[in-house]
Parts: structure tokens; sequence; C-alpha cells
């Protein structure tokens, strides 16, 4: 099969495509759902932000320099680790380092693995592979670190009388938490793990589709999708390991003590921020 | 009062110039950010709080709900920490020890059973286990007078008072110089409170193990106190032998106390 045989979308294409738009407002204003500004806003986004990506995705695969590649996954990461930390319900003060760092860690180790080891590309910082591969990892680091730091929060807050007990007896914090770590991380790890039992049988993903659309035949696209689904299983794993052993620095003293912003919850934030002052 | 009974037949004088204070405190003060309504305000919970406790003592730390008492109760194993002043230890500073070791000398029990998940044997041997060392549970079920049977049941299967005496012996399980208690008796019947009041005299007796009872109620301080404090806004407002206190209280808010017109304060 012919790689650059796919069909392309031309600019008139794109305009047709608002009819969708049409079809979904339609459907708000007949249902008095109020939603047609939300419409609006979101496909205006939706164009912006997709065009904007193109078009550096574009400079940065003509430049191909190992540096702008790595800015570039430094700048994801760092998005990534602002968006885990604004997904926090609790207090957020000290998070974003833990949720970058977290990222970070999990997007080296398992980018190493895929690009170096798995795929073998060559030179290793070709745009074409390690943009779209590092997009994947990161983006399920990310919920991954969220969703492990939300629960640890909740957890630690639910049996708050049995950790103070634990550490009243003598445990350090990692041991009067035990029971909250594994409840969290079992919590972040289900969603991917679950996600690798139903794959391919409900809904075909993303990526698969994308290559089967621009040419890449069935079996050779499936192949990418079983590496990108183990990854992305070994990428939540990590990150949400290193996130919540980095929370437990934050929400414990160094003095194993449950900080008071467990007690305070959002309002730590405003707390600690008018203290300084 | 069957309960005054108890407190015959114990001979530890508090003016024995050798008896060391197992616990002290000096000029102890402590703010903290506290919720109120929708926003965090920095309250002085303590001021200024020096008292003793010598060895062999049990003191009824007493106030009115609000007044400070859990927290320089936890100030003492540091779950908190004095935001002035310091703690001592059998006269060693407790910042200079290490966290853990100071918390296995101080044993703590909640006003609610804390359970641990897992059986009664679980709970009890937990802090030996957090060591590496060898315990047996059953003995200090035996020291609680709860039935062996119970070891190898659920923690959430005991009664209440069964549960609280299962926390004092998962606290005694660490053989601990000194056991604080915060407000052990208020979330009991007045059969299972008295079961716990009787246990914790006999404990102080038979192991000469030194108390610290934070307790709003005065015939639970009164049962087994052998000195009281009386805290009121953080500020410590009498200090001395239990019996001269509920004789007859030096101040007019240790007396307003006594009588019940200061229970609602904050």
């Amino acid at each position: 099969m012919n790689a650059s045989a796919y069909i392309h979308i031309s600019l008139i294409d794109l305009l047709i495509a608002l009819l969708f738009v049409g079809v979904t407002a339609i459907v708000s204003y007949w249902q008095g759902l109020g939603l047609e500004r939300d419409i609006a806003v979101g496909t205006v986004r939706t164009f912006v932000q997709l065009l904007t990506v193109g078009f550096v995705l574009q400079r940065l695969f003509d430049a191909s320099r190992w540096y702008w590649v790595v800015a570039a996954l430094a700048i994801m990461t760092t998005v990534a680790g602002y968006n885990a930390m604004k997904r926090q319900s609790g207090a957020k003060q000290g998070l974003f380092a833990v949720m970058t760092a977290a990222i970070a860690t999990a997007g080296v180790i398992t980018l190493i693995l895929v690009i170096g080891v798995v795929l073998r590309v060559r030179p290793w910082y070709q745009p074409q592979y390690v943009i779209p591969i590092a997009g994947m990892v990161i983006g399920n680091s990310m919920t991954g670190a969220a969703l492990v730091v939300n629960r640890f929060h909740s957890e630690l807050t639910l049996r708050r009388s049995e950790v103070e007990a634990s550490l009243a007896l003598g445990a350090t914090a990692r041991e009067a938490a035990a029971g909250a770590l594994r409840e969290s991380l079992r919590a972040a790890m289900m969603p991917t793990i679950n996600s690798m039992m139903t794959v391919g049988l409900v809904q075909l993903p993303g990526m698969m589709t994308g290559q089967i659309i621009s040419g890449a035949s069935p079996p050779d696209a499936v192949r990418y999708q079983v590496v990108v689904m183990l990854m992305v299983a070994a990428a939540t794993a990590v990150a949400a390991m290193t996130a919540v052993f980095g929370a437990l620095g934050v929400f414990f003293t160094p003095a194993q003590q449950l900080s008071p912003r467990l007690e305070l919850g959002r309002r730590f934030d405003a707390y600690t921020a008018r203290a300084k002052h | 009062m069957p309960a005054n009974a108890m407190n015959e037949g114990r001979s530890v004088s508090v003016n024995d110039p050798k008896c060391t204070a197992a616990v002290e405190l000096i000029h102890v003060s402590k703010t903290k950010p506290v919720v109120l309504g929708d926003s965090v305000t920095q309250l002085q919970v303590i001021e200024d709080v020096s008292f003793s406790v010598p060895k062999g003592e049990i003191l009824a730390l007493v106030g009115p709900s609000g007044s400070g008492k859990s927290t320089l109760l936890r100030m003492i194993n540091r779950l908190e920490d004095p935001t002035s002043g310091r703690i001592n230890l059998f006269e060693t500073n407790i910042s200079s020890l290490d966290v853990r070791e100071l918390r296995r000398r101080v044993g703590m029990v909640f006003q609610t059973p804390a359970l641990i998940a897992g059986t009664v044997a679980d709970n009890v041997s937990y802090g030996p286990r957090l060591r590496r060392e060898d315990c047996d549970p059953g003995e200090y079920l035996d020291l609680v007078q709860l039935e062996r049977d119970l070891l190898h049941r659920p923690a959430t299967a005991l009664s209440v008072g069964q549960q609280q005496r299962m926390c004092i012996a998962r606290a005694l399980a660490n053989r601990p110089e000194a056991l604080l208690l915060d407000e052990p008796t208020s979330a009991l019947d007045q059969t299972a409170a008295n079961t716990v009041l009787d246990l914790i005299c006999r404990l102080n007796r038979e192991l000469g193990l030194t108390v610290i009872m934070v307790t709003h109620l005065m015939e639970h301080a009164r049962a087994v106190g052998t000195q009281v404090v009386l805290l009121v806004r953080g500020a410590k407002i009498e200090e001395g032998p239990a019996d001269a206190f509920f004789r007859g209280p030096a101040t007019e808010i240790g007396r307003r106390f006594l009588q019940g017109e200061l229970s609602n304060e904050r």
C-alpha cells in the first residue's frame, strides 16, 4: 500500500466539517441546553490550538535538531505537571514540583525503552517518532500522577485516625500510610489495566486508527498499538509511584506528622500565601 | 463513688525531691491555623504553659472543650510541635530525640479507638513489629483483662469498650515509660468507662507508669488523677494535687469550672 495515497483534507473540506458544529449547536438550541456559547468557543479553540500545534510540529520536523526535540519534551512535561497539580481537590502547594518530577521520571524511563530498545529509532531524536510517543507517555503519566495524589489525599483524610494511631506507635509516615498508598496506586493503575482488557473490542485506539488511515497495514498498526498499550501501562505505573512518594513528603512533615494541609484542604494555599507576607 | 476507692493505697509523693519529672513543659505556646467558617485564622491555642508531671503520677489534664488540652497532649509525643517553649521527657528535650523512639516511649490512646486494619493480634503487636521485635500479644491482653480468644478476631468485631482496652494493650506492647490518654473514656458507656479507669489505676500502680489523661469528665478525673492541671482558653489556671483541687480550687475560675459554669468556652 502506498503511504502517501491517503486523502488530504483541504481548507474547504475543513470548513465543510463545520457542519458538525451546526448539528451540535442545533441539538443544544432545540433542547435548551444553553451550550451554544461553549460550543462556539470550543470550536474556535480546537481550530486554533490544533492548527498551531500542526505548524509547530512541522517546524520541529523540518529542523530535526535534538535540542528542539528536548525543548519540546520539557515544555510538554511542565505543562502536564501544572495540569496534574491543577486537578487536585485539596491544597496544591508543593505539588507542581512533585507532579513534574513524576511525569519526567516516567517519561525518561519509558521513552528510553521505547525509542532506544523496542523501536530502535535512529537517530533517536527523529521527531516523527519521539513527539507522538512522548505525547502519549506524558499524557498518561499526567493522568496517573493526578489520580494517585488526589486519591492519596482523600485516603489520608478518611483514614486519619488510623494513620495517626500508627504514627503514635512509632511508625514512619510511609509505614503509617501503607494502606492509603496501596489503595491510591491501585486506583491510579486500574484504568490503564482495564483498557488493556477491552482494547480493540469496543473501540479502536486513536493512534492505530490514524496509522491505518494514513496507509499503514492493519497488522503493522496493531503492533504499534500493542507497544503503545504496554508502554502506557508502564508509564502510568512509574508516574503514579513517583508522584505518590513525592506527595508523602508533602502530606507529612519531616517529624512524621500529618501536615495541617490535610485538615485545612484548599484553604491551606490561601493561608500559606498570606503567612508569607 | 466506688471509683474513688481506687485512689487509695498509692503512695507516690509529689514533694519527694528524688522524684524526677517524667514529663516537663517549659513555657509552651502554640499558635495554629484553625478553620473558622470559610477562612483560616491563626489562633493561639496554648499560651505559655509550664508544668511537670513527676514519675509515677497520674495527671488529669482538665478544662472546658476547646481549651487546648488535646493539642497539649499531642505535643508531648510530637503529633504536633509547639510554636515556642520546650518539652522534656525525663530531662531530655523531646525534639532532640528520634521521633519514633519518643513515640515508643510515650504511648498514646485516643478518644475513639483508632483501629489498625487486621486482627486484635495485628493491632497489639503493631509497634514491636515495626521494629522487628518479637511480641506475645496475649501477654498484653492479659494486662488489660481481655480474653486471649479475641486475639484472632478482627479488631472491628470488638465492642467499643474492648477496642479501647485493646488500644491500651497496643500502647503497652511498646513498653512505654508514660501513657498519654486523650479522653479515653468519653466514647464509652459508664460500665466500660469504669473498667478503663480501673485499668489505668492498676497499670499505674503495677507498672509504675506515668499517665497524663485529658478529660472533660470530672468524675473520671477525680477517679484516677493524683495531680490536676486546669487549662482554660489555652492558659494554665490551676496546678496541684488532685484531692486539694477537688476539695476546693484555689482560683475563682477553677471554682466556676468545677461548678460547670465554663463548660462551653469557645
